[in-house]
């Protein structure tokens, strides 16, 4: 392994003056990375270069949210995860639950496990939603990569997108040369992602050399989206109006193996192990990646003193419906699975079609002036 | 920034051209002058410190440019960057600095005798005035690439010298970091602050990162003289004061830098300078004296007049709105000062300033009594 001089060049300086002033923040980096294990790792790199300042670099600029609990640092690549445990695991930790250096996570994408979830009562479920991330074997990640590999992934993917059919057809739209017809009509779907302005992502590296080799591909139905090189690799969302989320589970299932089976011809698989299941960007994102969600109307069940208890007991959090961050408008929220490391993607989707099922449940007894006590769920 | 030159390596598995920044929405100078071949031949090189081409370039690739302002779309990340990758940087440097080429010897002229009068700049007219330049620290990394632990010691080695200064100089050193609500207002109300950069061209190439470690900001207790440390530069110097009196501000100003300068040479660090680019600053557009000399004047008249942008050329004289570059004079006021920076020393642009300021006033005053100002059109500088 070739030499990363600027980093042996700050070896000069001794450990504590290198460190991170950390004593504003509050993320999970923060909260893990202690002077000593600053001074184990911080001699070491990837085989791509990546290092630990380059991990923890998100983190030290952005102290954090008071509300939101940031976890402050990327990888750079499929190593990261390994060279920089003694890092990451502590934050993988805290971040999912306790879940221990030597777990095993289970990856399940056989729709056919979902039980029930096709009849979420329209009148309430306004709209249904998977989406995951998929980072390729053998680049390194968006904090990381430079514009060759980048322009690399864009053409496996549009070849491996090219070949879907039926369902699954569909067309490329290169962030560089859409038209400004096509522009309108990917915001009008609300498919159009734009360069990060969020400095948690900005600070990590992720939007340099913006918009090369950044892109939006869609079916023609309009229900399976994937984005290429924004803050993985691969963004995949599978949605729809109404409350059938079997279909879009199914969908999303059988579109990611189609995806996935193209891409191993090329030798080019997804980053995925048996610890951390797949490989993402971000550490909140290992094991699944999978945010499966509903926009669903609970007016009143919202504002009751019981619901934010509720939604933990299920496992289940609330966003605004203009995603993480954003308020909620006229009794609408967006409903989805806080977990994303140690269960699958099936029991992820069942805790959401079987917690939104109950929560509407109680929406139309208060509707109806009665109690919902009885109904509380034990902690799932 | 995450390249690293390990990264730099692998990269080479990849071609030249599948690495070759989409140059084709860009308007400014690195833009202009990178071609794949020079691409290709600068992609393998790297400074001593590890500062690789993509480094260099990588804000001006995020950065397509201004349609009005022509930027400079690269920046240093230390002080061998300007050799190692000269073939990219000198046509750079000649096209933003008049022509000026690769073998050029540039003068440094800190001797504040040898301007010529600059003492009375008439008030009525003249608001304020105001001397600034950076200087580089020599042995550490610039802005863009240094470490926390190279911009602390930066940090320390100032606030010693800077300690140091009595007499009109004696003052102060404010941290970003541990400021008081009540200094930080006064420092507002003095229109010291700097606050962490918003600008994408400083953003894009890493001068932002751990913000606002080791930032701070000195000044004298007359408030006249003020450093900024490790901001876009290791330091800015700044000297101002209200009114046309621009002969004193230049004399602190090359005074005070002066002994900043034998302060940091006691404790065995010197300024980047070379015989050929002056002074070594993180951004080419401010090599050489680093000098931005300039007045708040009042010119309602004269800014009207069709001949204004064309009088300012001749004079080598820029205009900028009150609020700095690229912001709108308010009430007829302007932020005039002096285009060059390379190839002309501090005494001849400050003088290029005073001259100038002195003939824009005696224009307004044409103006105001209704005459013309024809006979007093100045040839080109």
């Amino acid at each position: 392994m070739a030499k990363n001089c600027h980093n042996d060049y700050k070896m000069k300086f001794s450990s504590d003056d290198e460190y991170p002033d950390l004593s504003q923040h509050n993320n999970h980096m923060a909260k893990v990375l202690t002077k000593d294990i600053y001074a184990k790792l911080r001699g070491k790199s990837t085989p791509s270069g990546f290092t630990l300042d380059d991990i923890i670099q998100t983190g030290v600029d952005n102290p954090g949210h008071p509300f939101i609990m940031t976890v402050g640092c990327v990888a750079g690549d499929e190593e990261s995860y390994e060279v920089f445990k003694d890092l990451l695991d502590p934050v993988i930790s805290d971040r999912h639950n306790g879940y221990g250096p030597s777990d095993k996570h289970k990856t399940d994408l056989n729709f056919e496990n979902l039980k029930g979830g096709d009849d979420l009562d329209p009148n309430y479920v306004l709209s249904s939603r998977v989406r995951t991330g998929r980072s390729i074997k053998g680049f390194t990640l968006p904090p990381h990569n430079s514009r060759g590999e980048r322009r690399g992934i864009e053409k496996l993917s549009i070849e491996a997108l090219a070949t879907l059919e039926g369902e699954f057809k569909g067309k490329y739209y290169p962030l560089n040369g859409m038209t400004d017809a096509e522009q309108e009509q990917l915001i009008a779907d609300h498919f159009l992602f734009d360069k990060p302005v969020s400095p948690l992502l900005t600070c990590a590296g992720m939007a340099r050399d913006w918009p090369d080799a950044r892109g939006i591909w869609h079916n023609d139905n309009k229900t399976f989206l994937v984005w290429v090189n924004e803050e993985d690799h691969l963004r995949v969302i599978s949605m729809q109006k109404g409350g059938n989320m079997k279909e879009v589970f199914r969908r999303f299932c059988v579109g990611l193996q189609k995806i996935e089976e193209i891409f191993k011809k090329h030798n080019h698989g997804f980053m995925w192990n048996e610890h951390l299941g797949y490989i993402l960007t971000c550490p909140s994102n290992l094991g699944t990646g999978l945010r499966g969600g509903v926009h669903v109307k609970l007016p009143k069940l919202s504002t009751h003193p019981k619901f934010e208890e509720i939604l933990t007991r299920l496992r289940l959090q609330k966003r605004g419906t203009g995603g993480v961050d954003t308020a909620s408008v006229g009794g609408v929220f967006d409903i989805s699975n806080a977990d994303r490391l140690g269960s699958s993607e099936v029991y992820q989707v069942q805790l959401v079609v079987d917690g939104v099922k109950l929560m509407v449940e109680m929406e139309k007894k208060l509707e109806k002036g009665e109690s919902i006590d009885g109904m509380v769920p034990a902690q799932k | 920034m995450p390249f690293g030159n390990t990264h730099n390596k692998m990269k080479m598995n990849y071609s030249a051209e599948q690495e070759f920044p989409d140059l084709s929405q860009h308007n400014n100078h690195m833009a202009k002058v990178l071609t794949p071949e020079m691409y290709a031949q600068l992609r393998d090189k790297e400074t001593p410190s590890g500062f690789t081409l993509d480094d260099v370039i990588q804000t001006g690739v995020d950065n397509p440019g201004h349609p009005f302002i022509m930027t400079v779309g690269c920046v240093a990340g230390d002080e061998e960057t300007y050799e190692v990758f000269r073939d990219l940087m000198d046509p750079i440097i000649e096209d933003r600095h008049g022509g000026y080429k690769p073998d050029d010897k540039h003068k440094t002229d800190l001797d504040p005798e040898n301007l010529q009068g600059g003492d009375d700049l008439d008030p009525n007219y003249v608001l304020s005035s105001r001397v600034r330049t950076g200087r580089s620290i020599r042995g550490f990394c610039l802005p863009p690439h240094c470490s926390r632990g190279e911009r602390r010691a930066i940090e320390d080695l100032s606030i010693q010298s800077l300690d140091a200064l009595d007499g009109d100089l004696k003052g102060r050193y404010y941290a970003l970091k541990n400021m008081t609500e009540e200094e930080q207002q006064q420092l507002i109300d003095d229109h010291f602050l700097f606050d962490k950069p918003v600008s994408p061209l400083l953003l894009a190439s890493g001068m932002a990162r751990d913000w606002p470690d080791g930032r701070g900001i000195w000044h004298n207790d007359n408030k006249t003289f003020l450093v900024w440390v490790n901001e876009e530069d290791h330091l800015r110097v700044i000297s101002m004061q209200k009114g046309g009196n621009m002969r004193e501000v230049f004399t602190r100003f090359c005074t005070g830098l002066t002994k900043i300068e034998s302060l940091f040479k006691e404790r065995s660090h010197e300024f980047m300078w070379n015989e050929h680019l002056g002074y070594v600053l993180t951004c080419p557009s401010n090599l050489g004296t680093g000098l931005r000399a300039g007045v708040h004047v009042k010119l309602p008249n004269l800014s009207k007049h069709e001949l204004f942008g064309e009088v300012l050329k001749r004079l080598r004289l820029q205009k900028r709105g009150t609020g700095g570059v690229d912001t709108a004079a308010v009430g007829g006021v302007f932020d005039i000062s002096n285009a060059d920076r390379l190839g002309f020393s501090e005494v001849e642009l400050v003088q290029m300033v005073v001259d100038g300021v002195n003939l824009l006033v005696d224009m307004e005053k044409r103006l105001e009594a209704g005459d013309a100002v024809d006979d007093l059109m100045p040839e080109q500088k």
